[in-house]
């Protein structure tokens, strides 16, 4: 089944964190290829901001998922919005959030974005033995 | 405790410098001087965002800040002073007071030519790295704490095998 172009996102953080989730996604999905690993060694933070317009630009998309909030690709993406006042960004993002937003039935990729983000913080747990 | 790292990173505040060196230095302020960033109400806020509640950020020009960095330097907490070139950083070591200066991320530009995975140098940025060495300052490359503190020397001559 093919997905519709809109529904597509980049995913990007530090080290191999957007190839790592990407590849999880896949893994567990089969629909890794509507998000778009972007790597960022190396680049200043006016490079990763130019990076991630072509990036959108290319492929249509609407939304970035982040990993940290202080992270240089977040802060890249949010001087991004000032410019591309239509996108969302969610930071934080993890591999409960991005299985979401694959996998969500939502018709944009905005709404599944916010979908997934309500839903990640839902999958955050702690296990103790029981004593 | 004082100003416990004097770092150049032209990505200012993010991941690095927030949990790589802020958390295990037990940080609680980083003076970021920089003169586009304090002129700016919307740079200084998309910076206060970045960082943790219990961080303090405060932002000067270069001119501003090198005045304050005794007071900086008297405060009972660990603190970072953080600029975005090497410019600024030497104009700091300059007025005194500064002696290591921690290259942690001056990243590819056209005209700069590579010296380690994350320093970029142009030929003017090199011999400005070295007028801060020959100020006094220990100057060393290192991008997070577990990494070695790569003397300035070293890693210039590294570059020609680059």
């Amino acid at each position: 089944m093919s997905e519709p172009v809109a529904k597509r996102a980049l995913v990007a953080g530090h080290g191999d964190f957007a190839a790592g989730l990407v590849s999880a996604v896949e893994a567990v999905t089969g629909r890794g290829e509507l998000l778009d690993p972007i790597e960022v060694k190396g680049l200043c933070g006016e490079d990763i901001q130019l990076l991630l317009r072509k990036r959108l630009q290319a492929i249509g998309a609407t939304v970035i998922f982040t990993d940290l909030q202080a992270g240089s690709c977040t802060m890249a993406a949010r001087r991004l919005l000032r410019e591309m006042p239509g996108v969302l960004l969610a930071s934080g993002a993890n591999l409960p959030m991005l299985l979401d937003f694959v996998m969500s039935s939502a018709d944009d990729a905005q709404a599944a974005a916010r979908g997934a983000v309500e839903r990640a913080r839902a999958a955050i747990s702690v296990y103790e033995a029981p004593t | 405790m004082t100003l416990v790292l004097n770092r150049i990173d032209d990505r200012l505040i993010h991941g690095q410098v927030v949990v790589g060196w802020g958390q295990p230095l037990d940080v609680r302020f980083i003076v970021l001087v920089d003169d586009a960033v304090a002129a700016s109400d919307w740079e200084r806020e998309l910076y206060r965002m970045g960082v943790p509640p219990e961080m303090e950020l405060r932002f000067h020009s270069a001119a501003e800040a090198a005045p304050l960095l005794d007071a900086y330097r008297l405060d009972p907490h660990p603190g970072i002073l953080l600029t975005g070139d090497i410019a600024t950083m030497r104009e700091l070591v300059l007025h005194g007071g500064v002696r290591e200066v921690n290259i942690g991320g001056i990243h590819h530009r056209a005209g700069r030519r590579q010296y380690m995975r994350y320093v970029f140098l142009t030929a003017e940025e090199q011999q400005a790295l070295r007028d801060v060495a020959a100020l006094g300052a220990l100057v060393t490359a290192q991008d997070v704490p577990a990494a070695r503190a790569v003397p300035l020397e070293e890693m210039l001559a590294h570059a020609e095998d680059v």
